[in-house]
């Protein structure tokens, strides 16, 4: 089933609420990643709201899908969508970043177990994402039945580790892994083909045998097309390499690497902020 | 005498004392572990066979996976597999793993809190002609830093095949260094093994005639205590300092060896037990003594019970190629230096 255009409209004002939300946290926390946060929240909110196949109220439930978040450090788009699709309530996330706070400045599974890993440290997250598929193959042979998603940056492709993973998958022909890359061209330090060239980025995915689409990360029709051919392909693992735009819904914010690890601070940025879209 | 309970090997002073390989005691312990329960599955870097995994991998082929010379996906990939249910042992050299894998280990398997159990071969200078490179000497600090992670570093071939089945059946965290060559074989089946025990392997016979008659200079200008020294040794370093305490016995020096086979946690109650019976201490290690074995004892008894120890181990130092023969007196932790400690730590009593 695609998504209808009335279903599209309510994803919208969704993924608009999960940016407020995000900046709301930033604010209120005084330090964290907002142009992360906020490029990714229409795809958190694709997944959360529409294609994660998930039980809010039974996090354990033991069929849910699996979405590993490998960049940590965009987890107020995962706080905020776990809260508004109802694991935790909305008010919680106020506490983000704050001392005996659910929610930690990077996820750790210590203070909110229904997270499926802790992470922060990047590079790692795709391995440990295999891992479970892995495992998964081991209990239920080829055909469990569940998804596995891991969502990363492009930054992180800088790790070692990540190829090492890419190869792995690849070779043991996992097709119910679906990764997707925030590829919003920024990393702390500055533009990613600046500090660390990723690109031809299609191509490489693609010598190491995944099937790989590229996207527009803020389309919804294209996210779920992609998502759904994604889970269609048969004996290799999926990439969706996802065009965002960094600080998505706040123009002045946009597109601007500073803004990668750091909130809203003076007065003017704050209101200016507060009136993302 | 060898400690009775202990039930170890009766032909430990044996010349042609029988070798085993530590290696091969985990390999045999993984099989046990993986018919003993299903969830157990093992994953190594391209050393399939030097690990002695190649029987698991026989036996259970669908639980063993290879990840090619690739640490920190060796170590991720277990993550994840522990994170769904499973018991992942993930085997390499110690330098390689936990050496260049550490922050995947402290972020995925401790901070995530998974049952990831770390076999790290080839520690000690021991490893021989292999060269320095190969010899992890800091593995054991590297580990027991980590909020979570149980230390394990068993003293042959059958404390390796123990503490193998004993780690697959606990949620812990848990590292096992392991030895390349092959070592004497101390313990026999019976002896008991225990994560966070120590062992009393050995201890002059005090009741005996000739130990009642035992009056060594140092017993009569200073205080009494049960023992002369007490001697704390890991891994297969043990036989060395059981080799020591012979000697020193038939000197009628009274001595007792502790073998801490768990690092982490330490048990506590032997080591006090030992420092109070002895009040002078030679600690024996293949490893740095900063932040091994030497260094948990100190720290440890410089807080509960304060005892004059001296230190057998690696010196700041890197290892070289040469015979685990040249190379141990070349760094001297062979018995004459355990000797040697031993006599100078009763003299500062």
């Amino acid at each position: 089933m695609s998504l209808t255009q009335d279903k599209i409209h309510l994803l919208e004002k969704k993924a608009t609420a999960i940016r407020r939300s995000v900046v709301d946290m930033l604010i209120e926390a005084k330090s964290g990643h907002l142009a992360g946060a906020l490029g990714m929240a229409d795809i958190f909110t694709y997944l959360y709201f529409y294609g994660l196949k998930h039980d809010p109220k039974n996090p354990k439930w033991k069929y849910r899908d699996r979405l590993v978040l490998s960049n940590g450090h965009i987890c107020p788009v995962l706080y905020a969508s776990m809260a508004h699709s109802g694991y935790f309530p909305v008010a919680e996330l106020k506490t983000l970043r704050k001392f005996d706070s659910r929610l930690q400045g990077h996820p750790h599974r210590d203070f909110l177990p229904m997270l499926e890993t802790s992470s922060g440290p990047l590079g790692s997250g795709l391995s440990q994402t295999i891992g479970m598929a892995l495992a998964d193959r081991i209990d239920s042979g080829k055909s469990s039945g569940r998804e596995f998603y891991c969502l990363m940056s492009d930054g992180e492709l800088d790790e070692g580790n990540s190829w090492e993973a890419i190869m792995l998958a690849a070779r043991e022909k996992i097709q119910n892994l679906t990764v997707i890359i925030d590829r919003n061209n920024i990393q702390i330090d500055g533009y990613t083909e600046e500090i660390m060239p990723l690109n031809p980025l299609v191509d490489k995915w693609r010598s190491f045998n995944w099937h790989v689409q590229e996207i527009n990360g803020h389309d919804f029709r294209e996210i779920d097309r992609a998502v759904t051919e994604a889970r269609s392909v048969f004996g290799r693992p999926s990439v969706i390499i996802a065009h965002t735009i960094p600080s998505k819904g706040i123009p002045s914010f946009e597109k601007k690497f500073e803004w990668h690890g750091k909130p809203p601070m003076t007065a003017a940025e704050i209101k200016t902020a507060r009136n993302v879209e | 005498m060898l400690k009775h309970d202990s039930k170890l090997n009766p032909k430990i002073f044996d010349k042609n004392v029988e070798l085993g390989s530590v290696r091969q005691g985990f390999g045999l312990g993984i099989v046990r572990a993986g018919e003993i329960d299903k969830n157990v599955v093992a994953l190594c870097a391209d050393l399939t066979e030097s690990l002695q995994l190649d029987k698991f991998k026989a036996k259970f082929p669908n639980r063993f996976i290879e990840v090619g010379v690739a640490e920190q996906n060796l170590v991720t990939i277990a993550s994840g597999m522990a994170r769904a249910g499973k018991i992942p042992f993930i085997g390499s050299y110690a330098v390689f793993s936990p050496g260049r894998n550490w922050e995947q280990i402290r972020t995925t398997v401790c901070y995530n809190n998974l049952p990831v159990k770390i076999i790290g071969s080839h520690a000690g200078v021991t490893v021989g002609p292999d060269g320095g490179s190969h010899q992890a000497l800091e593995d054991i600090a590297l580990m027991r830093v980590l909020p979570r992670m149980v230390v394990i570093s068993p003293c042959d071939a059958l404390e390796a095949y123990k503490a193998t089945i004993a780690a697959a059946k606990t949620a812990d965290p848990t590292y096992i260094r392991l030895a390349r060559d092959k070592t004497p074989i101390i313990s026999t089946e019976s002896t008991p093994f225990d994560i966070g025990k120590a062992q009393v392997v050995y201890e002059s016979d005090i009741t005996s005639n000739i130990h009642n008659t035992r009056k060594s200079s140092l017993e009569m200008n200073g205080p009494k205590h049960k023992f002369d020294v007490g001697i704390i040794a890991t891994g297969p370093s043990v036989y060395r300092a059981l080799m020591v305490a012979r000697k020193l016995d038939r000197e009628l020096k009274r001595v007792k060896v502790l073998n801490v086979s768990t690092i982490k946690p330490l048990d506590e109650h032997a080591v006090l037990s030992i420092a109070h019976d002895s009040r002078s201490l030679v600690t024996v290690e293949d490893h740095q003594i900063s932040g091994g074995l030497g260094s948990v004892i100190a720290e440890f008894l410089s807080h509960n019970f304060p005892t004059h120890i001296e230190y057998i181990g690696i010196r700041d130092q890197f290892g070289q190629s040469g015979t685990p023969e040249e190379l141990v007196e070349h760094y001297r932790i062979g018995e004459n230096d355990i000797y040697d400690a031993a006599h100078r730590v009763m003299l500062r009593k």
